[in-house]
């Protein structure tokens, strides 16, 4: 019955997946749980945008699979000695864009200011940024609010697109991923990246060829002159077509698949932690839960509630049984990697369903109350059993919680226009600093900043803390400031982390990719042997 | 034409009284379809199973050792665990769990009654809209029956998944996937109803446009009978039997129809699985050889689907007068 089973899946995918894949060696076959939602390379800051992204664009500065950065289009940047407020960047000379046009500041100066355009979800990275502006053809400058010792680090995500080519084709504005447009950039695609854009069919495949013109071609240690990048959701289905030899590399690797796929022949996989925190969000902006039996007041308004659920969610078993090892359980959003994290805020409350209980019935719930909880099924590691192991335990103290699990293309948007009343969200860091935490998850809700914020929390005090954050260049100094925010927001537990999630691999024989920490493998990082 | 006991009723009002309880028995035991019925162990059997199936769906409560529609009682660390005949598996769990601990058994006991029960709101549906419409356009004829039939011709292009992926879509637009996921029954009952009633209203169609120049018709249209009277209790009686075969048949085909939609994702919850539910669940862990999640749930609807279906089959020929 699994062999009939398994035959009939693998015949299927091989009618279907027949489309646009040739049987060259030569061409990387990659499949993964999700697609971008856009191929605008400003508007939507998620990780399977910036994968895509990455392949055809460049930023400034990138981080290679151990997360140094390493120049990309720049090949140096400092603060000016004479003004510790402006950044300089010296652009390398004789890159192309896919079109031929050679890159020149105005590209980098116009890509800046598009990034910082309200509907771009970039902006948050940038929001030290007070100008760009261009010294000659090959250098550029960012003057910044005030010293910002750290700024390259937010500039790894941030693609620079071809100038003319955005103007002339209806995307000189980034796309506004909350609302229904698009424009010339949103199935299209102009950078400097190793691979160029052939074909885009969103959620089916994106095609990409090499580009000849490509100024790294040299250094490229892989074969391979082609890219189809091809989402498949179900997680069975994907690995299927791993083991049917329909595709070449498998990003999304649920943990329940590791150890089988480790004893397969053929098959290699890598495996480990992501630079990435999987939490809960509450909201406790608004009035009354959507949701929720409660009526004329918001159950999550009250702290004791919050503690309650940090404390129902037995984070231990989760790591054990849903993730099968592959997590570390967290009480923060902030993993190891980042700057401003200790071990001692990465704390939890011990699970305890009692003394949950009791801080529900002190609240004033001693019966619980309804909820409806909103999770993604197709983009963290095990999300939706992550999400249906919280319910049954949030049940426990008494907490009924309906579960919504929906595609991120849904999911996000509503997170970024609050629309939920209890939502589950994983956050990545690039800039590896805590400041990128706190900006847009516990800042207030501004054009430029709290863009993912989405429990309606507002300090007007943490506020001015977090910005000053962006201009203090004594490095001590900072990182007292950053101790003295997260001890205030780790008490007030607006959100309720759950873990820092670990990724898997699997590839076919010929190569291996490492695990990148950022889960944004860039492909011409990849060494084969040449097969 | 052989003269049954309801032509007989039908023909003459005075018959028109309800029988007694045992001669309905009598007759039952009497009849042609009883003992074609004992003549055939293989319907028997499936007679049996699909009692059985449909006994332990209803009372799921008391069989289930374990209340998988309870998320309170379920405990993550009883997560995975295979069968009780296998190594790490226990009493307690006789199919194992799936990954939140659920109890594989207690949840085909439960899904089961759920795509049970949406089976059957769906054929009553289905059966409902397609007599009436039968009726009428047989009845009537003409331009009704030209224009109802064509509708039925239109309905008989789209698929029932297609059908009720439209559905509920649309119910997903209108009220948010919130609401519609509490709405998620019904919808697949409608979709299920509205997919399958073409068969109905031809066949009742047929039977309706040669019972109408029969004589006990024109005998009741004579005594000044209305016409909802003369469809709804003369003509509706007679052309029963073909509904009950394609009720039957079709009851295994919206079981599978509602599993397929939700395996596809369309269909009920995994909080609240129905046996497609746990199909999907399982199929997730299918490579990682954790099989029971996805065999067990599998071989249930297949049983299930394969004794209706040849329970219908019987009743088809049994009720053939030309195979008689």
């Amino acid at each position: 019955m699994m062999k009939r089973t398994f035959a009939l899946t693998a015949a299927l995918l091989a009618s279907t997946l027949l489309t646009s894949v040739s049987a060259d060696a030569k061409s990387l076959r990659w499949a993964r749980s999700q697609d971008a939602t856009t191929l605008d390379p400003h508007s939507g800051n998620t990780g399977p945008n910036h994968v895509l992204m990455h392949n055809m664009y460049e930023p400034l500065v990138i981080r290679g699979f151990d997360g140094k950065l390493v120049g990309a289009l720049a090949t140096s940047w400092r603060v000016l000695p004479t003004d510790p407020t402006v950044w300089e960047f010296k652009l390398r000379p004789g890159v192309k864009f896919h079109n031929g046009a050679a890159l020149t500041a105005d590209d980098v100066v116009f890509s800046m200011e598009r990034a910082k355009k309200p509907a771009a979800d970039m902006k948050s990275l940038l929001v030290s940024v007070q100008s760009i502006t261009k010294v000659d053809d090959m250098t550029v400058q960012m003057k910044t609010n005030g010293p910002n010792a750290l700024l390259v680090n937010n500039l790894t995500n941030l693609a620079i697109m071809n100038k003319a080519w955005a103007e002339a084709n209806n995307a000189a504005d980034p796309q506004n991923l909350t609302q229904k447009v698009e424009n010339g950039a949103t199935l299209a695609a102009m950078g400097t990246g190793p691979y160029s854009l052939v074909s885009r069919q969103p959620d089916v495949s994106t095609v990409m060829k090499q580009f000849d013109g490509y100024w790294g071609k040299a250094d490229i240690k892989n074969d391979f002159t082609e890219i189809v990048y091809r989402p498949i959701k179900e997680n069975a289905t994907r690995i299927a077509a791993l083991l049917s030899g329909e595709v070449d590399f498998v990003q999304d690797l649920p943990p329940q698949d590791i150890q089988r796929l480790q004893t397969t022949d053929g098959i290699t996989v890598s495996a480990g932690a992501e630079n990435r925190s999987i939490f809960f969000g509450m909201n406790i902006g608004i009035p009354e839960l959507r949701g929720s039996d409660v009526k004329g007041k918001n159950p999550f308004a009250e702290l004791k509630v919050r503690q309650a659920v940090n404390m129902s969610i037995n984070r231990e078993a989760i790591q054990r049984v849903t993730m099968r090892g592959q997590s570390t359980p967290q009480g923060t959003i902030g993993t190891p990697f980042i700057n401003g994290y200790t071990k001692e805020i990465d704390t939890w409350p011990k699970y305890d369903v009692a003394a949950a209980k009791a801080l529900l019935a002190e609240a004033g719930y001693p019966n619980g109350f309804s909820v409806t909880l909103h999770c993604t099924n197709d983009r963290y590691v095990n999300d939706e059993g992550i999400c249906q192991s919280a319910v049954s335990m949030l049940g426990q103290i008494g907490i009924k919680a309906t579960l919504v699990a929906q595609s991120l293309r849904v999911h996000f948007p509503g997170i970024q226009k609050g629309e939920y009343d209890f939502y589950l969200l994983g956050w990545g860091i690039p800039t590896f600093d805590s400041h990128y935490v706190f900006n847009d998850l516990y800042r207030t809700k501004s054009p430029s900043a709290g863009t993912w914020n989405g429990t309606g929390y507002s300090n007007a005090a943490l506020d001015a803390k977090i910005d000053g954050l962006n201009s203090e260049v004594d490095i001590a100094k900072r990182n007292a400031t950053i101790a003295d925010i997260w001890k205030e927001i780790q008490a007030n537990n607006v959100y309720a982390p759950v873990h820092m999630q670990f990724i898997a691999y699997a590839t076919r024989k010929g190569f291996t990719i490492p695990v990148d920490v950022e889960n944004t493998p860039k492909m011409r990082f990849v060494v084969n042997s040449g097969s | 034409m052989q003269i049954t006991p309801e032509d007989a009723k039908a023909t003459s009002p005075s018959f028109n009284s309800a029988p007694s309880e045992a001669s309905l028995a009598v007759r039952f035991f009497d009849s042609d379809l009883w003992y074609s019925f004992t003549r055939s162990w293989l319907t028997m059997l499936a007679a049996a199973i699909t009692l059985l199936l449909i006994l332990s769906a209803v009372f799921a409560p008391l069989i289930a050792p374990n209340d998988p529609l309870n998320l309170q009682t379920l405990n993550l660390m009883d997560g995975s665990k295979p069968p009780f005949w296998s190594q790490g598996g226990e009493w307690k769990f006789p199919l194992g769990t799936d990954q939140q601990g659920r109890c594989v058994y207690s949840s085909i006991l439960y899904g089961m009654r759920i795509s049970l029960i949406v089976g059957f709101f769906g054929v009553l549906l289905a059966a409902t809209i397609g007599i009436g419409l039968g009726l009428v356009a047989g009845y009537y004829g003409g331009r009704v029956d030209a224009f109802i039939m064509r509708a039925a011709d239109v309905q008989l292009t789209f698929p029932a998944i297609l059908i009720a992926l439209l559905i509920d879509g649309t119910t997903r637009a209108l009220v948010g996937t919130a609401k519609s996921e509490a709405l998620i029954f019904w919808v697949l009952v409608i979709s299920i109803g509205l997919s399958f009633w073409v068969q109905y209203a031809r066949t009742v169609r047929g039977s309706t446009m040669v019972e109408r120049n029969k004589d006990y018709v024109h005998a009741a249209r004579l005594i000044g009978l209305s016409k909802s009277t003369i469809l709804f209790r003369h003509v509706l009686p007679n052309v029963m039997g073909p509904v009950m075969v394609i009720a039957t048949i079709n009851l295994a085909l919206a079981v599978i129809t509602e599993a397929t939609l939700s395996f596809l994702g369309v269909g009920l919850p995994p909080t609240e699985p129905s046996l497609g539910t746990l199909i999907r669940i399982g199929n997730e862990f299918l490579f990682s050889g954790e099989w029971w999640v996805v065999i067990f749930p599998g071989v249930t609807l297949a049983v299930l689907v394969l004794a209706v279906n040849l329970l219908g089959d019987w009743l088809r020929d049994a009720l053939n007068p030309k195979l008689q």
